[in-house]
């Protein structure tokens, strides 16, 4: 995956060649003990396989998203239809392969906006401390207060169902452990020698967090981010499921169960695979996350 | 000890203070006119307006929401439900109940599965029981509930028909949905439950325990489990909480008339009050499960009971 090596993206200004190599050990050395765990590469194939079918989903993908036909509703899965077709007469393995790029957007703008914002909460709370760390994290309390599926299906439902607001209501609702972690590995980090050093020299604030103090609490953020892709999907679905989330005739798969829902004692496919397709998902996910849990902290490792 | 519990009971207010802000503002922003609701698309616009001034709609934002906290605190009035006229409290009373024996029971089935096969996991570490249950376990987090819900109904209910499908007033009602709420917690502690254990049996009294000849099953019971336990009771109390917010899923899948199908129902008419009340209420909760799974502590580990001042 991209985000595992940055170290990796040709972004690097000469100057800095040096920590770079350094660097570039560092997380060449995680991906050297992933490597090494076969569930986590299972995890990476197919979240592969996933990115690869949403990038080429018109080539992959026999039919469109909405191509109705009510003369072949209910077909069961064959060999034209592979996971058979819907109440609509749509073919439903398309509409799985279109629902990919619904569900990682979903899963991957969510955990963006609770990364960014959890973690700069948790940064400025960690760094700062006193005050203004206390009046954050009992902010973060709070919202930890509601169970999160219930805080994304409040916020969704004040601010309409859309996709926008599916990704911003499941990214509010799991921003507060990205600021726990976040400000936790900023207490251990901001009295380090390192910190000390960039401060003498005059470095402001942002630059010793942004430059000096977050590139070394990345790994638990890695870690939680890629379980967060996970939660954030499984919320994302089951918002649509009742009705909340992306609205018809958007494939996205937590819809497309609901309304084979009302089919099941007929027609057992329509809401067999889209629910196949999220396990297996999130199933990806997990192993990757438990994978890079590993590799990056090796001491975790039971 | 008691110092501690009352200190804990205060900053529940904060907390549930935040809590009612938060949804307060949330229903504040959402669109549409409350008093246009409660009387229908074809009422006169006088009557609107009227109704709008009896309900205080066009006071400030801030002097709403004091009078919100004020009704609720005082006379324990979270208003009343825009498509009944009966008030909020009465309708959440008369539901949560069934939402509680539903969230009780999927925290019992993932207690019943996740401990067991958790211990045997830690102590049989890498043997063929210990990899199956981890990937039946990461399965079981993977699985959406709400189409494991639907598996489970297609299975025993269509074509076994085995297990009524929906409803939950009588035990066989509740065996579905207490499985389908409960699975991925069961995952969740099975999985807290290996680490706990392999970190404990690894400790020197352990091999103390066994080099004095200490049978094997006491040694895991009494001498490891118990030290184990803390970390587990606070995810089985998180879990609690999380079944809470899921029986929501779960309830409109088996039709339970619980709160969450309550709320889900709520939201899709743009009932808020009640959706606003329901949220309150399973924070509030939640918040008290909590507190309770951190008293809890003191009596499985004295050595907390001595901080807790």
């Amino acid at each position: 995956m991209a985000n595992v090596n940055p170290a990796m993206d040709g972004k690097i200004p000469q100057a800095d060649v040096k920590i770079a190599k350094k660097k570039r050990s560092q997380w060449f050395e995680v991906w050297l003990r992933l490597k090494k765990s076969k569930a986590a590469m299972v995890g990476l194939a197919i979240i592969v396989i996933l990115i690869f079918s949403a990038i080429f989903a018109d080539f992959i993908a026999p039919e469109g998203i909405d191509d109705q036909d009510l003369d072949r509703r209910f077909v069961s899965p064959s060999a034209e239809h592979f996971m058979g077709t819907d109440h609509l007469g749509r073919d439903i393995f398309s509409r799985i392969v279109y629902g990919s790029r619904i569900s990682l957007q979903v899963g991957f703008i969510a955990v963006g906006i609770a990364a960014l914002a959890g973690g700069s909460l948790g940064a400025i709370a960690g760094y700062y401390g006193g005050k203004l760390d206390n009046g954050i994290m009992r902010a973060m309390d709070i919202l930890l207060a509601i169970p999160s599926i219930l805080l994304a299906i409040s916020i969704v439902a004040a601010l309409g169902p859309s996709l926008a607001n599916v990704m911003i209501a499941v990214g509010i609702s799991s921003m507060p452990s990205y600021a726990r972690i976040v400000r936790a590995s900023v207490l251990t980090i901001k009295d380090q020698e390192f910190v000390e050093a960039a401060k003498a020299i005059g470095a402001n604030d942002l630059r010793i967090i942004i430059k000096h103090i977050l590139p070394n609490a990345m790994a638990p953020i890695i870690v939680q981010a890629t379980l967060g892709v996970a939660g954030a999907i499984l919320s994302a679905a089951g918002l649509s499921f009742i009705g909340l989330g992306i609205q018809p005739p958007n494939p996205e798969w937590g819809s497309m169960l609901a309304s084979g829902r009302h089919y099941i004692r007929d027609y057992w496919h329509i809401a067999t695979f889209p629910g196949l397709t999220i396990m297996i998902t999130i199933f990806g996910l997990n192993l990757l996350g438990d994978g890079l849990r590993d590799a990056l902290d090796p001491r975790l490792k039971n | 000890m008691h110092k501690y519990i009352l200190r804990r009971l205060l900053m529940l207010i904060p907390v549930m203070l935040g809590v009612s802000f938060i949804v307060f503002t949330m229903m504040y922003i959402t669109p549409g006119d409350p008093a246009r609701m409660m009387l229908g698309e074809t009422a006169a616009p006088e009557a609107v307006e009227q109704l709008r001034s009896e309900l205080g709609l066009n006071d400030g934002f801030f002097t709403q929401y004091g009078r919100f906290i004020y009704n609720l605190v005082v006379h324990q009035d979270l208003g009343r439900s825009y498509k009944t006229n009966v008030p909020v409290m009465t309708e959440i009373l008369g539901r949560f109940p069934t939402t509680l024996k539903l969230a009780s029971l999927g925290v019992l089935v993932a207690v019943i599965i996740g401990i067991p096969t958790g211990i045997i996991s830690a102590t049989k570490q890498y043997s063929a029981f210990d990899n199956v249950s981890m990937v039946g376990a990461l399965l079981g987090v993977s699985m959406p509930n709400f189409w494991q819900g639907i598996m489970l109904i297609l299975l025993f209910a269509v074509y076994l028909g085995w297990l009524p499908a929906s409803g939950f007033s009588t035990p066989k009602e509740m065996i579905l949905p207490a499985i389908t709420l409960g699975t991925s917690s069961a995952a969740i502690i099975t999985r807290m439950t290996r680490s706990s254990m392999l970190e404990v049996i690894r400790q020197d009294y352990i091999r103390t325990a066994r080099a004095k000849g200490q049978v094997e099953s006491v040694i895991t019971n009494r001498h490891a489990l118990k030290n184990a336990l803390i970390p587990i009771v606070t995810v089985v109390g998180l879990q609690f909480g999380y079944l809470l917010g899921g029986a929501v899923l779960t309830e409109s899948i088996f039709s339970v008339p619980g709160l969450g199908r309550l709320m889900v129902d709520a939201i899709s008419s743009k009932n808020y009050p009640v959706v606003q009340g329901g949220v309150l209420f399973i924070a509030l909760t939640f918040s008290v499960v909590n507190l309770f799974v951190d008293i809890l502590y003191a009596f499985l580990d004295p050595r907390i009971k001595s901080q807790y001042k």
